[in-house]
């Protein structure tokens, strides 16, 4: 194992970057971010996979399975018992028991029903998958994720998509304390500031995918990325010094103390 | 009065219409920098005086569909089961005294129409039918199990129906629900159909809030432009996009664009509305619903179709026939009406990835609802 992994369910990755394959404009452009990336970890909305006829499916067909670990995600479910259906269904098609759990039932703001994304933690780790929930940032909720098993907390910085960065900064840091397991932040991010930010505070990897696709140049934007939590992880593991909103001046009035 | 006609009711609210009627592009201005827009914001876009404006208010349009949809485009394609039609609604090529060839699709039928469709790529269907025999909601329902191996996703456009109704086609695979006011205005609704199966503008207008309560996933709204006068039409569709997306929070909703060009025999288009207008639409509600879905068919030209990709349209009909068996070709019944995009759906496709745009063929899966 080489220094500084980052670990999940005993597999070991040296990035911690993961990144999503929605709304690029192309397969080539997702393929060619997530190579710039650097990411060894890839999610994959199941509902735009065609399991049926891979050899067709754009997304499918330009990545090396081989290469990065294809983690299906179940956008789109409204609660537990579809969530839980298409990870079967994921399975059954022949990717990895790896599934990132989304329950957002409301189309609109996307925002992660707390409720049954425990529910089908719960069903989905006691039929033998390693699951990475997408979480709201609440710390008592990571709490019980954690008791069923998840394999990571991955909870949201911001609104999914709105590029508006860690709006959640609290929660989160609290969540990062208590945690035993890696905790991923996960949507809103917008600029490598905000991932660089991330892994300052603490976090163990990131999650991009819109600031990536919408990007001018997407590659580049996940170079950035890519370097900026290197950055951010680099500063954690220096130890920064504690941060004031006073000055402290470099000449204290109590220096002539003995 | 329905809690929806209630709240439509707020669009002749005589400040409403006050604003709908604004000739100043300065009290549009500030609109562009606005984060959520009131129903008397969307009359102000939709006045003549937000005209001058349509590029600042098109460049805004752009930065929100490219931050909520990205750069994918779903492709669809309509399955005319039948052209038999009980209604006569003067604008349509199915209405009852048009003299065409009428045809329902048998079940067989129905198959090789699909099978053309899923070798073409096509994974989001639309069943299409009027009111004649063999459309009833068994009949639906029988022809959506049929067809759920072959889609992962099927929608309906059909009269409205009961809530029961709809939560039986769910139950049989089908997802989502298409259905047009046709127009907003009472008056000129039921001018234009009276005594006939769409003589309830209520029955209609409530349709797709029972869709949503039996759980349909997709609800797509949208007026018939040119039948009565755009900036109240747009006004009042606005205001069921929004009611929609409160009260059926749970479900999608999606805003579709047919535009009357050609019309059967003696039919004068009432309102007929440019391609300027058309846009303007299309800016305005994007502007005022950051998350609809806004559905362009081929009724509209290639090329135009193609530029309101970057204005707000996420959603394409793809090689389409608009008369039952035009895929497979066997039968031959009358069209509902001429299509002016007349590319195959590979050439849309390649169109779209030229142009910078995922045409996305797959985004549900059937074992969401099964």
């Amino acid at each position: 194992m080489t220094p500084d992994s980052l670990v999940i369910a005993g597999r070991s990755f040296t990035s911690r970057l993961l990144v999503g394959t929605g709304k690029f404009s192309s397969a080539q452009a997702m393929k060619s971010a997530v190579e710039a990336s650097g990411a060894q970890i890839v999610t994959i909305a199941l509902r735009r996979m065609d399991l049926d006829d891979p050899g067709q499916d754009n997304m499918l067909s330009v990545l090396d399975f081989e290469k990065y670990l294809i983690l299906a995600n179940t956008s789109g479910a409204r609660d537990a018992d579809e969530a839980v259906r298409l990870a079967h269904i994921a399975r059954n098609g022949g990717l990895p028991p790896w599934v990132k759990v989304e329950v957002t039932p409301d189309p609109r703001n996307l925002l992660p029903d707390p409720v049954e994304t425990l529910r089908a933690c719960e069903r989905l780790v006691k039929d033998g998958f390693t699951v990475l929930p997408y979480m709201p940032a609440d710390p008592i909720l990571a709490r019980r994720l954690e008791e069923a098993g998840a394999a990571t907390l991955m909870p949201l910085g911001s609104l999914i998509g709105s590029g508006l960065g860690i709006r959640t900064a609290d929660a989160i840091e609290i969540i990062i304390e208590q945690a035993h397991v890696p905790v991923v932040v996960d949507a809103g991010l917008g600029l490598p500031s905000h991932a660089a930010q991330a892994m300052e505070m603490g976090a163990d990897a990131v999650l991009v995918n819109t600031a990536l696709a919408i990007a001018q140049n997407p590659a580049a934007m996940a170079d950035g990325f890519r370097l900026a939590v290197q950055a951010g992880r680099t500063a954690r593991l220096a130890g920064p010094g504690a941060t004031s909103r006073e000055a402290r001046a470099s000449s204290p009035l109590t220096g002539f103390i003995r | 009065m329905t809690d929806l006609a209630l709240v439509l009711e707020h669009a002749g609210r005589p400040d409403v219409v006050a604003h709908l009627s604004n000739s100043d592009p300065k009290r549009v201005v500030p609109l562009l920098a606005k984060k959520r827009l009131d129903i008397a914001d969307l009359a102000l876009l939709l006045s003549p005086g937000a005209a001058p404006l349509l590029e600042d208010m098109a460049r805004r349009a752009a930065a929100i569909t490219r931050s909520r949809f990205g750069n994918a485009v779903v492709l669809y394609a309509p399955l005319y089961i039948s052209n038999h039609c009980s209604g006569n609604c003067p604008y349509c090529g199915f209405k009852n005294t048009m003299n065409i060839r009428r045809v329902t699709l048998s079940l067989d039928q129905i198959r090789k129409e699909a099978a053309v469709l899923r070798d073409a790529g096509i994974r989001h269907l639309l069943l299409v039918s009027g009111d004649g025999p063999g459309t009833e909601t068994d009949d639906l329902c029988a022809i959506a199990r049929e067809l759920k191996p072959l889609f992962p996703s099927i929608s309906v456009e059909v009269p409205p129906l009961s809530q029961p109704d709809y939560a039986r086609l769910l139950s049989s695979g089908v997802d989502g629900v298409t259905l047009y006011q046709e127009t907003y205005d009472r008056c000129r609704y039921h001018r234009l159909h009276a005594d006939g199966p769409k003589e309830d503008f209520d029955f209609r207008l409530d349709a797709l809030s029972r869709a949503g309560a039996a759980g349909m996933r997709r609800l797509n709204i949208g007026a018939l432009w040119g039948l009565s006068d755009w900036r109240a039409d747009a006004l009042s569709l606005g205001l069921h996009a929004r009611f929609l997306e409160k009260e059926c929070w749970r479900s999608q909703v999606l805003i579709g664009m047919p535009r009357l060009h050609q019309v059967p025999g003696d039919f004068a288009i009432p309102h007929p509305v440019c391609d300027r207008d058309f846009v303007h639409i299309i800016v305005a509600l994007r502007l005022f619903c950051h998350d609809a879905g806004i559905v362009v068919s081929t009724r509209e030209r290639p090329e135009f179709r193609d530029n309101l990709l970057a204005l707000g349209a996420t959603q394409f009909s793809a090689g389409s026939k608009t008369h039952p068996g035009g895929y497979a070709g066997d039968v031959d019944g009358g069209s509902q009406f001429d299509i002016d995009d007349c590319r195959s759906a590979a050439a849309v496709q390649d169109a779209l990835s030229q142009k910078g745009y995922d045409p996305v063929l797959k985004d549900w899966d059937a074992g969401f609802l099964c």
